[in-house]
């Protein structure tokens, strides 16, 4: 079968059009020899930052390990969008057990797949588990830290939509502070969600001093198949968080997922890095840091903040947060770095 | 080969026998010494290819064992009573997912009050889990029934517990007949995955399923139970060719061909409760045993044909159905119904309570002229009840209910491990 590898042009500073680069540097998603492990027909919603991700991340997994690739999945939005039954998206060989328990399951299949090579059956297969946010910072996270702590040879991929999408907009403890979800609704004297300390789970899995630690956003697809790519090249636990606007629970335009994401980079409310055994190698830096209110504004999540009377000091505390971000990861592009 | 030794370790050393791939622990009180046992195996190259993983959690430890199987290897672990719930809903989703693991569980009761001594709560609370149950009598026989568990798991496509009373039969020092691995190798083929994560063959394992076929699949692993429960007897009988001894089955009879009073049980407790019947019938009484060997599938037609003649029935159980009486007993009434009889519940043994033969004695004769209760509590401090019942009538704010007993009974602490 004869094929046009697919183009992409570029469409402003950020983009970089496939057309202008060499073979060997373009997008796995640009070959159309990509691998499409989750393939279309899947039933996320238009615009789901998460099919997005997962289709980048996985399929440059499967770039990375010759399609020697086993995936275990967390119940969520992935899980269900992916595989109303009989009609699996998966062209991989995926598992898919509980909600709490995937690092671990994907620990066991990678325990049989140390064993069986031992024993001269079946090649080097790599295993790859991923999950939402909820199924990652909340009910899983004792399975996650236990395969890290452990070391075991499993690349976990989380999708931070910033909520219990599945379950119709619940809050988790990835819910940024202020958002109103379900459960943290836009009433009250605070309306939204609590201002927490956060729990950022790339900076605890660096505690655990697992080899490779990653974030990245689906406005940044190159870079995020990259840190796939990087990650791959590693054994050991390995764990790459990745940011997936939600349209249905940020209440954002579908046209607008890819904007979001690079919003909530390009303000220091995501930040974007890269670490080697609890050390930071390299950030995606901001050129010019956007104030937050950017971000917040489109996001009906955040209404509450733009109503008749502007909840200035709520738009200030959060304009710090992403402030700390940009000093404690130095974010912020200057001369000479990179 | 003959030997003396521990039940927990020759449980590890039959589980070794039979080739595991990956297993996976957690640490709980009284299941420790085999996984240790087989950890240290692991560890020193003798149990090989095999990987041991100290997991963070029995919840983590059914999910290890849930992801090695899948990909196709050989997966064990062990557990007991708080572990077990703690687990729990991975247990149904192994078995949901037919995946052919082996766990031990070394029964002991559920909290709180925690405590850490042999009854049967723990397995009987996963009995509608999906998963097969095998109680062992002997440490013997708890080592036979794990090679005839893996051979079970593997042929059905389904999980089995293998239940082995706590501390009574885990840390006795017993003489046991230690099979070869010849024995073991001929009796148990290498696992053929009905279903595997396979890069060359891939298929979606878990897959959500609604109203349109969730009944269907449901009624697909009653329908494998109820093979088992064909091929189980098929399985002891090549045991016995191979290793020249009978162990597993369905139940297992003593004494009972003219009985008129039949006590039924599970566990260790079935030795005690045969002395006391030898000693009952050198008296004349005609009494006899039910021994369950298989609880799920529940062998509703053998426990008929071996009841049927009796004029009573005692159930006497180490587990206990809160607001309706007995676990154990219940399943039995299935297997009787329609026939005249009268039928006791026995709740005994609670929390490692003693049975002893000279309860045993007064409680099978009561039985006998019919004066028991349909629910009686073997050996039950009625005082003890009585004073605390009191005190929460005379007070609003009486307190925490074991401490006051504890208090009563002058113990200053219960210990916990
Ligand atoms: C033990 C358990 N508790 C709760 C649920 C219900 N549940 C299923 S998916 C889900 C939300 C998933 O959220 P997340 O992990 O963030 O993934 P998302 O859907 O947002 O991608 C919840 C709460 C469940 N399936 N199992
Ligand atoms: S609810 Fe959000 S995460 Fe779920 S499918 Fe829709 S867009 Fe994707
Ligand atoms: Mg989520």
């Amino acid at each position: 079968m004869s094929f046009q590898p697919v183009k992409f042009y570029q469409t402003g500073t950020f983009t970089v059009g496939n057309r202008l680069l060499p073979p060997e540097e373009r997008s796995v998603q640009a070959s159309a020899k990509r691998y499409n492990s989750i393939n279309s027909g899947h039933r996320a919603c238009q615009g789901c930052g998460e099919a997005l991700g997962a289709r980048y991340a996985i399929d440059a997994a499967m770039e990375a390990a010759d399609g020697q690739i086993i995936a275990a999945n967390a119940t969520g939005c992935l899980e269900v969008f992916s595989t109303p039954y009989p009609e699996t998206s998966w062209q991989i060989p995926w598992i898919h057990s509980l909600f709490g328990n995937t690092a671990a399951v994907a620990t066991g299949v990678a325990a049989a797949l140390k064993v069986k090579r031992q024993k001269g059956q079946g090649g080097d297969v790599r295993v790859v588990a991923q999950g939402g946010d909820g199924g990652t910072t909340d009910i899983g996270f004792g399975c996650l830290s236990g395969m890290f702590e452990r070391n075991d040879d499993v690349l976990y991929i989380c999708y931070d939509n910033g909520g219990y999408m599945n379950t119709g907009v619940q809050r988790s403890s990835a819910t940024p502070p202020a958002a109103r979800t379900a459960t943290t609704m836009a009433v009250g004297p605070e309306p939204g969600n609590v201002f927490g300390q956060g729990k950022f789970v790339p900076a605890i899995a660096m505690a655990h001093d697992i080899p490779y630690v990653a974030t990245a956003t689906v406005a940044d697809l190159r870079d995020l198949e990259a840190k796939v790519r990087r990650a791959m090249e590693i054994r050991g636990a390995r764990y790459i968080h990745i940011l997936v606007p939600c349209p249905l629970g940020w209440g954002t335009a579908s046209h607008d997922t890819i904007r979001m994401a690079r919003l909530a980079k390009e303000t220091g409310i995501f930040p974007v890095f890269e670490a080697e055994h609890g050390e930071i190698k390299s950030v995606l830096t901001i050129r010019r840091p956007l104030p937050v209110e950017e971000y917040l504004r489109p996001q009906k999540r955040y209404a509450h903040l733009f109503g008749k009377n502007p909840a200035v000091e709520t738009i200030a505390h959060i304009q710090a947060l992403a402030d700390r971000n940009i000093r404690k990861y130095r974010l912020e592009a200057r001369q000479g770095s990179h | 080969m003959l030997k003396q030794t521990e039940g927990s370790r020759a449980v590890a050393e039959a589980v070794a026998l039979c080739r595991p791939e990956v297993i996976c622990a957690y640490p709980i009180s009284p299941q420790t010494h085999i996984v240790e046992a087989l950890g240290e195996m692991v560890k020193d190259g003798s149990l090989a290819p095999c990987e041991f993983i100290n997991v963070e959690s029995e919840f983590a430890a059914m999910s290890v064992a849930i992801g090695a199987s899948a990909a196709g290897a050989r997966s064990y672990t062990a557990t007991a009573s708080q572990g077990l719930l703690y687990m729990a809903e991975a247990v149904y989703n192994a078995s949901g997912l037919g995946l052919p693991i082996v766990m031990t569980v070394a029964n002991r009761s559920i909290g709180a009050p925690i405590n850490i001594w042999n009854d049967h709560s723990d397995a009987l609370s996963q009995r509608d889990s999906g998963w097969l149950q095998l109680f062992a009598e002997t440490n013997q026989e708890a080592l036979d029934l794990h090679i005839q568990a893996f051979r079970l798991a593997e042929e059905l496509s389904l999980p089995v517990m293998v239940c082995m009373d706590g501390f009574i039969l885990t840390h006795a020092y017993e003489r046991v007949d230690m099979p070869t691995q010849a024995q073991v190798d001929a009796y148990l083929p290498t696992y053929e995955p009905r279903q595997v994560l396979d890069p060359a063959d891939p298929v979606s394992i878990g897959a959500m399923v609604g109203p349109e076929a969730f009944m269907e699949v449901r009624y697909l692993a009653h329908a494998k139970q109820l093979q088992a429960l064909e091929r189980i007897p098929a399985f002891a009988a090549e045991f016995r060719q191979i290793f020249g001894r009978d162990s597993g089955g369905l139940t297992h009879t003593y004494r009972t061909e003219d009985a008129e009073t039949i006590i039924v049980a599970m566990g260790s407790v079935l030795g005690t409760i045969k002395d006391v019947v030898d000693e009952m019938r050198e008296e004349g009484h005609r009494i006899g045993v039910l021994g369950i060997t298989l609880f799920r599938p529940f062998p509703i037609a053998r426990v008929r044909e071996g009841l049927q003649g009796a004029k009573r029935v005692v159930v006497l159980e180490k587990s206990m159905a809160i607001g309706l009486g007995g676990i154990l007993s219940t399943n039995v009434r299935m297997a009787l119904s329609g026939l005249h009889m009268h039928g006791y519940t026995v709740i005994a043994g609670l929390g490692g309570r003693a049975i002893t033969k000279k309860s045993l004695h007064g409680l099978f004769r009561e039985a006998g002229q019919d004066a028991l209760e349909s629910v009686t509590f073997l050996d039950l401090d009625w005082n003890m009840v009585n004073k605390q019942l009191e005190r929460e009538k005379a007070h609003r704010r009486s307190g925490p209910v074991a401490e006051n007993l504890l208090r009563d009974v002058g113990v200053v602490a219960a210990r916990n491990y």
